[in-house]
């Protein structure tokens, strides 16, 4: 039996609230965890099957034109050497996340310095690597190719979809008390996940099973169905355990689609791993942005007009483009809006969905915008934000479903000790160090997507959940276990979660910050189904059930569940799908960071000495890996502020910096204690469990509150990120002969 | 990586007769095992050096130092007398790499650990150094790492070493043995080279040669810092460095010597710098003048040209903590 819920209204009962197990919310450990931290958890690349050979990718080292010739002869002649795939169904670049089909294919036509061009396969990884290597590549280059996004023949699209305006923001600036016009830049991004991109295909007659590194399955399984060719049924996806994604491994990579082909033409299995430098060059990076905010504000402070008009980057051809502004619509007050996106199609590394795509890099600019506000007004920045809280969304005239951005920013002021701070830049001084503390709102826009999950009640009392559901390290396991304990009033120890196999129903996936909502939501609708059943066993009403600790209580009666089962197991199904909810409230998750850093005024190295955030997501589902989410996130944000940048060489395009020595992520070193509060918070609107995602609110505007501390430390005002010691310094010495 | 054959030297004078007649050594392998995966560097036969009885720290009888060639880094910085008479050098051990590293890195393979310039390290890209004749990718492209003295148009990478910058300060002398048995001593400041239109020969040493020991002097001054400055705060390269010895007496400087790391093909040292602080009292407007006439011949790209504020603004604070002086 299946219970289905379309999300078109909100939720009239708290149902997780009326259950008595105790163990939705608390800090469970996750149930892999100690697998994981002792080696045995079984990633992609792990346990290879018998005689199992392995791929590398080749490269392209031009940017745009084609491939003329491979010297495949001299490569096939070196010892352990299979062959050198290469097919035309290999595919450029990864799938877009949601894709649902194949990305685009042909390794011959070049699009990108970098791009796959073959694979070589030998016995051992050694041996491919070095065949790839080694492999003769004659290219057909063309010339005159835009490689950066200033480049004068760079085509710019303007999609008039995404732009869009109300009122006149124009006259609003010119009659606006206060206003900042400036423009932002961010870098390219890479997700960095420690775990490379890898894929074990294997083929049992015409049926294909891939070990992969993925995040979406069923979506990726029919993107490696097209990519193929062959029947979506023919294939099977199995990533038990995922070493990161954040994005990157949403849709089906170049890695995947090669194992699969190899592994045919062979009549072995085929391991295909990326090396990092391969991570770098031919999986989707973040876009850089350049952004143009406009603020105008009256006396008060209070907002009369946003503008945020964003330029992006993407390969001609991929659909994707970072929703920079994402987050402009909603945050802040102000009756004249304009909101403008644009595309400039380059031959760079395809960009896609990487950390928060849209608010990590546009909240970023608009909190630093908004911290030029208020040294404009002379405002508090926590005041001044206060002051532009709306009470309903004001693009689309429509109410919040929850609103806690005025309670996370007094929470976080309060527990941060704001009100210590001297807004006077170069006002603390710790010898050569220039202390400065600064804030930054937080907010991501919430998603649910379909999600299926199935939920079995075996005869003896204890719990399998079973969904192609990923934990890409985020917590899955360990909170779908709770939902279904907490359900079915047992022990977590008696519930068991399998996840990451497309044999079981289709998830929505990790990404998009959705994954726990949409499937949790799922897992939950599959236990209502069994508490029916169990109340016609009961014959009960089901406001009369209560399960705890592996019993059914019913009015002065308490029976062990294994008796109420009378040797049946009860399989349900769960399937959630978002409706009118969506259009009827906005949804979003809300937050505040605030950042002590402390700038070298010799040498303008920044360092984060302490960081807060405080959030809230509605229901939390778990503590603990709810909180690690947000460390997490807050952390990538120290990278984005300080640390981060893919660098391309202007006049080929090529990823100069492709590894973790030279793409500088924060170390621990540049860790301070991160210190997270979780607000509590439901939000009816968002599925019956009235939870939202969190796993990337931790980055949307945290850079900001980094950079906005370094101008408080020091009055040097940082529009080009990262903030590398050569900008502050470059703005010191302004300072200092000033 | 290609193919190689692997053997293990018994004595240093076999590792050297092996060198002479082409084999790579190898002893911590953290620089050159990366290398050999991307195939930067395709040495076709190793000798593994690491067994060899070159270890331990003993004191000279000049009062100096000698360290074997195979003490890693993370034991010579650990080490008592370098804590107390060698600041400079345990500072700047611990400034490099990271924990693991440094427990495999050896003192004699710190020295000879290659650029991190970006375009050596990628095979697609043109390389005096990885491939003589093939150009210099770093001009005209991404500079941020790369060298403002002592460069040529066919190079304009940076050595990457902390550790020799504090050997360059501290006018340490490499022993070397040749493949005969004979061993000689070379002072640091002539073991490199600098790349000239050879950028791919590094050092004076010749085939067969095999650092045995670094010997230091006695130390030449109880005033000593090392400060590196980085993109993060550990496991990063510097951008800049200085290692700086000195010695003061009756309120003015006696001696010192100064090396700068992160900004030439190997530690930098300037006679004149250092000439002119000597005798001299300790002033800002002292430190100023040396840190002028430091830069005075830099030559930057579009990439690097904040070197030369950061180098400045770097020297001036370092002698100022050496000497006690207001800034």
């Amino acid at each position: 039996m299946t219970r289905h819920l379309k999300v078109d209204e909100r939720a009239h009962r708290d149902r997780l609230e009326e259950m008595v197990q105790g163990v939705i919310g608390e800090p469970l450990d996750r149930p892999e965890g100690q697998l994981k931290v002792s080696g045995r958890a079984p990633y992609a690349m792990d346990d290879l099957p018998e005689g199992c050979c392995h791929g590398v990718l080749v490269r392209s080292t031009i940017a745009k034109g084609a491939l003329a010739g491979l010297d495949i002869d001299q490569v096939v002649a070196l010892p352990g050497i299979r062959a050198v795939v290469t097919d035309k169904r290999l595919t450029k670049n990864p799938a877009q996340g949601m894709a649902g089909k194949a990305p685009a294919q042909g390794p011959e036509d070049i699009i990108y310095f970098g791009q796959p061009v073959a694979l070589v396969v030998a016995d051992t990884f050694e041996q491919a690597r070095h065949g790839a290597q080694i492999l003769g590549r004659r290219f057909e280059a063309e010339s005159d190719v835009a490689l950066n996004p200033d480049d004068p023949n760079a085509e710019i699209e303007t999609p008039k979809k995404k732009q869009s305006s109300m009122g006149d923001l124009d006259k609003a600036i010119r009659e606006a008390h206060f206003a900042i016009d400036e423009t932002y830049t961010t870098p390219g991004h890479a997700s960095a996940a420690m775990e490379p991109h890898a894929s074990v295909a294997s083929w049992d007659g015409d049926k294909l099973t891939l070990h992969g590194s993925y995040q979406m399955l069923h979506f990726n399984r029919a993107e490696l169905a097209d990519a193929l060719n062959i029947d979506e049924e023919k294939v099977r996806i199995v990533a038990t355990y995922v070493g990161g994604g954040f994005g990157s491994k949403l849709g089906i990579a170049p890695e995947g689609v090669a194992a699969a082909i190899a592994s045919k033409q062979l009549g072995v299995p085929v391991a295909v791993a990326m090396t990092r430098q391969n991570v770098f060059e031919m999986v989707l990076r973040r876009s850089e942005t350049e952004q143009h905010i406009r603020l105008a504000a009256d006396e008060e402070g209070r907002l009369t007009g946003i503008g945020h008009e964003a330029l992006v980057s993407n390969v001609p051809g991929e659909k994707f483009s970072e929703p920079v502004t994402q987050a402009t619509p909603f945050l802040y007050r102000g009756e004249n809006r304009v909101i403008g996106h644009r595309i400039a199609r380059i031959h760079r590394t395809p960009a896609g969905s990487v950390r928060a795509p849209g608010e990590a890099v546009g909240l970023t600019a608009l909190e630093i915008a908004l911290d030029e506000l208020a040294v404009a007004s002379g405002l508090d920045p926590v005041e001044l934000r206060l002051r532009n809280i709306p009470d309903k969304d004001p693009s689309q005239d429509i109410p919040f479903s929850s609103h806690t951005l005025a309670e996370a920013l007094m929470t976080g002021a309060d527990r941060f000790g704001w009100k210590t701070r001297e807004p006077k830049p170069r006002s603390m001084r710790e010898g050569e160090w220039l202390i400065g503390l600064g804030m930054a709102s937080a907010a991501r826009v919430n998603m649910l997507i379909e999600s299926k999950a199935r939920v079995t009640l075996a005869r003896n009392g204890s719990a399998l959940v079973e969904t192609d559901m990923t934990d890409i390290g985020t917590g899955t396991y360990a909170v779908l276990t709770q939902v279904a304990a907490e359900m079915l009033g047992l022990p977590v120890s008696r519930v068991q979660t399998r996840l990451g196999d497309t044999d079981l129903p289709p998830a929505s996936g990790s990404g998009g910050s959705f994954g726990a909502s949409s499937n949790g939501t799922a897992v939950f609708l599959a236990c209502e189904e069994i508490r029916r059943q169990l109340c016609e066993r009961l014959e009960c009403d089901p406001d009369e059930l209560t399960l705890k600790d592996g019993h059914a209580v019913v009015g002065n009666r308490r029976i062990p569940i294994d008796e109420v089962m009378g040797g049946k197991d009860i399989v349900a199904e769960g399937h959630v799908e978002p409706g009118d909810a969506e259009d009827k409230v906005r949804q979003a998750t809300y937050g505040s960071y605030f950042a002590e850093v402390a700038v070298n005024a010799v040498t303008g190295e920044s360092r984060v000495r302490r960081m807060l955030g405080v959030f809230a997501a509605g229901r939390i589902l778990n503590a603990k890996t709810a909180r690690s989410q947000c460390i997490g996130g807050m952390t990538f944000g120290i990278g984005m502020a300080l640390t981060e940048e893919l660098i391309h060489d202007r006049r080929d395009g090529h990823i100069v910096n492709r590894d973790f020595a030279e793409y500088h992520l924060p170390v621990n070193a540049d860790v301070p204690q991160i210190e997270v509060v979780l607000l509590e918070e439901r939000d009816p609107w968002a599925n019956p469990l009235q939870a939202k995602g969190i796993g990337e609110l931790g980055i949307c505007g945290a850079a900001a509150a980094v950079v906005n501390a370094i101008y408080n430390a020091t009055g040097v005002r940082i529009r080009h990120l990262p903030a590398t010691l050569d900008k502050v310094l470059s703005g010191l010495e302004d300072e200092d002969q000033s | 990586m290609t193919p190689f054959h692997f053997s293990r030297a018994a004595s240093p004078g076999e590792a050297a007769r092996l060198g002479r007649d082409g084999a790579t050594y190898i002893a911590g392998g953290t620089n050159l095992l990366d290398l050999m995966k991307l195939e930067v560097m395709t040495p076709d036969r190793l000798v593994d050096i690491s067994r060899l009885d070159l270890g331990g720290i003993e004191a000279t009888r000049k009062g100096g130092l000698r360290i074997g060639a195979m003490v890693c880094n993370s034991d010579l910085a650990a080490d008592r007398t370098v804590r107390e008479d060698y600041p400079v050098l345990a500072r700047a051990l611990l400034a490099g790499a990271s924990g693991q590293l440094r427990n495999k890195a050896t003192t004699g393979g710190n020295l000879l650990q290659r650029t991190r310039c970006y375009y050596f390290y990628d095979t697609a890209m043109p390389c005096n150094k990885r491939e003589p004749g093939s150009g210099c990718g770093a001009i005209g492209g991404v500079t941020r790492l790369h060298a403002i003295f002592g460069t040529s148009p066919h190079c304009i990478a940076t050595h990457p070493s902390d550790m020799a910058v504090a050997l360059r300060a501290l006018d340490a002398e490499v022993e070397v043995e040749n493949a005969d048995g004979k061993t000689r001593t070379v002072p640091l400041g002539d073991f490199y080279r600098l790349p000239g239109d050879t950028p791919h020969i590094e050092t004076t040493l010749e085939r067969g040669d095999l650092i045995t020991a670094v010997i230091l002097p006695a130390s030449a001054g109880a005033l000593q810092a090392y400060r590196k400055v980085r993109d993060r705060a550990s496991y990063a390269f510097a951008l800049v460095s200085v290692a700086g010895v000195m010695r003061i007496g009756k309120g003015r400087i006696e001696a010192t010597s100064l090396a700068f790391g992160g900004v030439a093909p190997h530690p930098w040292r300037d006679a004149s710098v250092e000439q002119m602080l000597k005798g001299q009292e300790p002033s800002h407007e002292l430190f100023a003048k040396a840190a002028d006439a430091l830069v005075a011949n830099a030559v930057t790209h579009d990439g690097n040209a904040f070197k030369v504020p950061l180098l400045k603004r770097t020297l001036t604070a370092v002698l100022a903590e050496l000497t006690g002086a207001k800034q």
